[in-house]
């Protein structure tokens, strides 16, 4: 067989062909390309307009204080010991409040997802209680259980129990069926269905509900912690507010967007680790 | 062991897709099922494990099954049925789990049947890292460890391109050579039903009845044979024939979900 590489130019006719068209590009486009540093200078631009402005005297510093004084006052709470007492009253609420909720959400919810009659009953309830904003029921626990923690606790509970019911039962309807009769078939007891095939199937679905959870858990959190809380994130930025120190509330929304990336940063982590799989 | 089915018939809604099935598969024997899609060849699949219960008519076993065998009645998937999160050697692992073995005993099954079907070297992979090749040997081994007597394949090698299917059907063949398990293996590709098959079950389509049962003398070994081959191309012209009109019908209906 001759070798099309050997082929001379003038079989393909190039020269005597008049009209020969060449096709156009057309592709390309609509294709993520990573651009490292971008968002390193967004931030920095932002920075520093927000610092040169009102050093300049355009933004009146007492509305917004330059970015430097933001920072100032961030070093300054932690220095003094304060900004640790807010922060850790805060984490011991979203982590209890979190967790309570959240475990006993998977339970309700894996009922709902593998028992027919336990969906019967629950499905009309979760739905009739899932659209109440949370906090709306804080004035009732606060009546019911006092102006203290367990109060702010059930309301974070609450707040991340239904959307971890629905999100769990959710998972396991999703999980493939014919995994389920795969396992029948090899004779496997109900329990180990349940822990083997059922659990692991529902487990990308639960991790991604913990992504809203702890969003709403923090939105609820300092609303709850602005209504009525010695130390807290959310009453450090209240208290600061009335006393027109909008350094140091700057300083506690900082505090508050580093604490979500935290729980984001470990989620990946989490989740990575668990679903390794996919 | 043999499996005796006795005058099934199954319904789906005012739908009847099985009607009157009565056959039996020897030991060792592999019955090949065949029909145009809709005929209820997976139903009957599914019926004849225990996985889905027909409406009249009763599966039974005759004689007992090899000591050894852990679960009698065992099934390959079309969709290979794998646990993702699971690691090859742990999907292979999954249905010794429940059962009172020691942890060597099983550990060696599972080496063993890793080895027969040629996975050893991917006992750490997860199933998203194999071909759908591989997937399906890793849905033959884990059938294997259990040592089953008869083997219900609901068109394993259909999720498969020509070149695998053509690979993992001899595979099987020499392993099944080596063991000879009864199998009931359906499916709708007729030269897969010839090469296979001890007997070749027909069947119509809708109500599914048993067409005819076509017994294949060739030994399977010869089947690559050139005179074998035209004798098993006659006999699949005459069942496409037995099919056809049927399968066209079964090509222009819409779907019912």
């Amino acid at each position: 067989m001759a070798d099309i590489h050997a082929l001379p130019q003038s079989t393909l006719g190039l020269p005597d062909r008049p009209k020969l068209a060449e096709i156009p590009f057309r592709g390309g486009g609509f294709t993520v390309r990573s651009h490292k540093g971008a968002g390193i200078i967004g931030f920095v631009v932002i920075l520093g307009l927000w610092e040169i402005s009102v050093r300049a005297g355009w933004i009146s510093p007492v509305l917004l204080p330059a970015a430097s004084d933001v920072l100032l006052a961030l070093w300054n709470l932690a220095a003094s010991g304060e900004l640790w007492r807010h922060l850790q009253a805060s984490l011991a609420r979203f982590a209890m409040g979190w967790s309570l909720g959240t475990a006993a959400g998977v339970l309700v919810g894996f009922c709902i997802g593998v028992w027919s009659l336990a969906r019967g009953i629950g499905l009309p309830l979760v739905s009739a209680l899932f659209p109440v904003p949370k906090i709306a029921l804080l004035p009732l626990f606060i009546l019911w259980l006092g102006i203290g923690e367990a109060s702010k606790v059930a309301t974070l509970a609450l707040g991340c129990f239904f959307t971890t019911v629905i999100a769990t039962f959710s998972a396991i309807d999703a999980v493939p069926r014919n995994l389920i009769r795969m396992g029948q078939s090899f004779n496997m007891p109900p329990h180990a269905v349940l822990t083997k095939v059922v659990l692991p199937g529902a487990l990308p679905g639960i991790l991604a509900c913990f992504r809203i959870t702890t969003s709403i858990c923090l939105i609820i959190l300092v609303s709850a912690e602005m209504i009525g809380a010695e130390y807290g994130i959310g009453s450090l930025i209240i208290l600061t507010g009335n006393l027109m120190q909008t350094d140091q509330l700057l300083a506690g929304v900082v505090v508050l967007s580093i604490l979500g990336l935290c729980i984001g940063y470990t989620l990946t982590r989490l989740e990575r680790w668990l679903l390794r799989w996919r | 062991m043999e499996l005796v089915v006795d005058r099934i018939c199954h319904r789906f809604g005012g739908l009847t897709v099985l009607e009157d099935i009565s056959f039996t598969v020897a030991e060792g024997e592999i019955l090949t099922v065949i029909g145009p899609s809709g005929c209820g060849k997976s139903t009957l699949l599914s019926i004849l494990g225990g996985i889905l219960e027909p409406e009249s008519g009763t599966v039974y076993t005759n004689g007992a099954p090899p000591a050894a065998s852990l679960n009698p009645l065992t099934y390959i998937f079309q969709d290979f049925s794998l646990l993702p999160w699971r690691t090859v050697e742990a999907n292979v692992m999954l249905p010794l789990e429940h059962h009172a073995l020691s942890a060597s005993d099983k550990r060696a099954r599972v080496d063993d049947v890793l080895a027969r079907t040629g996975l050893s070297d991917f006992k750490t992979a997860f199933p998203k890292q194999l071909s759908g090749g591989m997937r399906q040997r890793v849905g033959i081994a884990r059938a294997l460890a259990v040592n089953p007597a008869i083997l219900l394949m609901d068109e394993p090698l259909s999720a498969l391109d020509a070149q695998t299917r053509e690979l993992l059907m001899e595979d099987f063949l020499d392993l099944w050579l080596r063991e000879r398990m009864g199998a009931v293996y359906v499916t709708h590709n007729l030269s897969e039903a010839l090469y296979l098959a001890d007997r070749v079950c027909v069947l119509s389509r809708r109500p599914g009845r048993i067409r005819e049962m076509v017994a294949i003398d060739i030994p399977q070994p010869q089947r690559k044979e050139p005179w074998a081959q035209t004798r098993l191309a006659e006999l699949q012209d005459a069942m496409w024939k037995l099919i056809k009109s049927e399968a066209q019908q079964a090509e222009r209906e819409m779907s019912h979900g």
